[in-house]
């Protein structure tokens, strides 16, 4: 196999294929009390969606799988569906439902 | 001299009480006839169990910048002249304020309209939560308006907010289902829906300039 050095426009070296990319994933209310955390380091392979994301969480933190259904995830401070793809330092919340106010 | 329009967005820190004259002052404005304003409380009683406190927590950020969102979807739809949203992080006992809006307009519809929308868009979207704490145990609580948001959240592509939508807060049944759950001898249910947010409320404050 042949590595290509790959560079974007502004000369910037891209990831190569089969790079991982490491997030940061938040816990907070019940998904906390689960996890016992309230963040961690998420190391995935490069392409990954939210949702892959969630599965590596759930594999780790198997009671997890409890409030799966009910959760919405946030990217950077933005709710996100389960396709969105995550890239190097992006921050990906776990919130179950809200009761604010 | 008219006054420039004013967002203010506040999250406090615990153990901070709300000063609701400072963000009344805050929304004054001398072409603003109306001020409409809203205080969530902590009531005494939930589904006949004693309440005693309620405690908050919020990833702070991401809720600033949706709450920030939610008043620029309400200025797109009602001529408000300026907004202050403060909400309490930490415990708040029975009676305290957690969370206080205030919008003045020139009109008193626009200011009260608004005014609602913008609770019940907190309670549907702002990523806050909140643990009702019993003599006997504590819950977090499910916000019945945001049940019904779930499934769009990730979907708005930044526009964030409906208008005038009339929620059915009745009969919606706990996500991931209403277990009670024992830990450490204390009885725990899990997925307690407050649909009765109606009744979660304390007055609806207007005061007219």
């Amino acid at each position: 196999m042949v590595e290509v050095k790959a560079e974007n426009t502004d000369g910037e070296p891209v990831g190569r294929e089969g790079s991982s990319v490491s997030i940061k994933v938040l816990f907070f209310a019940r998904a906390r009390d689960i996890t016992g955390l309230t963040d961690i380091q998420l190391e995935v392979s490069s392409g990954s969606t939210t949702s892959d994301c969630l599965n590596k969480l759930i594999a780790r933190f198997p009671s997890l799988e409890e409030i799966r259904g009910c959760i919405v995830l946030a990217l950077n401070e933005e709710y996100t569906t389960e396709a969105a793809i995550v890239k190097e330092k992006d921050e990906l919340a776990i919130i179950p439902p809200i009761s604010g106010g | 001299m008219d006054t420039e329009e004013k967002t203010l967005v506040e999250i406090l820190e615990e153990n901070n009480l709300i000063d609701l004259a400072k963000y009344i002052n805050y929304v004054s404005a001398s072409q603003a006839g109306a001020i409409a304003t809203f205080s969530g409380t902590t009531r005494d009683t939930f589904e006949g169990k004693t309440v005693v406190e309620l405690r908050y927590e919020a990833y702070v950020p991401m809720a600033i910048r949706q709450i920030k969102s939610i008043c620029s979807s309400a200025r797109s739809s009602w001529d408000i002249h300026s907004i202050a949203v403060a909400h309490r992080l930490g415990a708040v006992p029975v009676g305290e304020t957690s969370v206080f809006i205030a919008v003045s307009a020139v009109h008193r519809t626009d200011a009260l309209d608004a005014c609602k929308f913008l609770i019940d868009e907190l309670k549907a979207s702002v990523p806050i939560w909140k643990k009702e704490v019993y003599s006997n145990g504590e819950v977090w609580k499910e916000n019945s308006e945001f049940m019904e948001r779930k499934m769009e959240l990730g979907n708005t592509n930044g526009s964030c907010c409906r208008r005038n939508l009339k929620l059915e807060t009745r009969g919606t049944k706990g996500c991931c289902g209403a277990k009670v759950k024992v830990a450490d001898g204390v009885a725990e249910e899990i997925s307690t829906i407050d649909a009765g947010t109606e009744n979660n409320l304390k007055e609806f404050n207007t005061i007219t300039l």
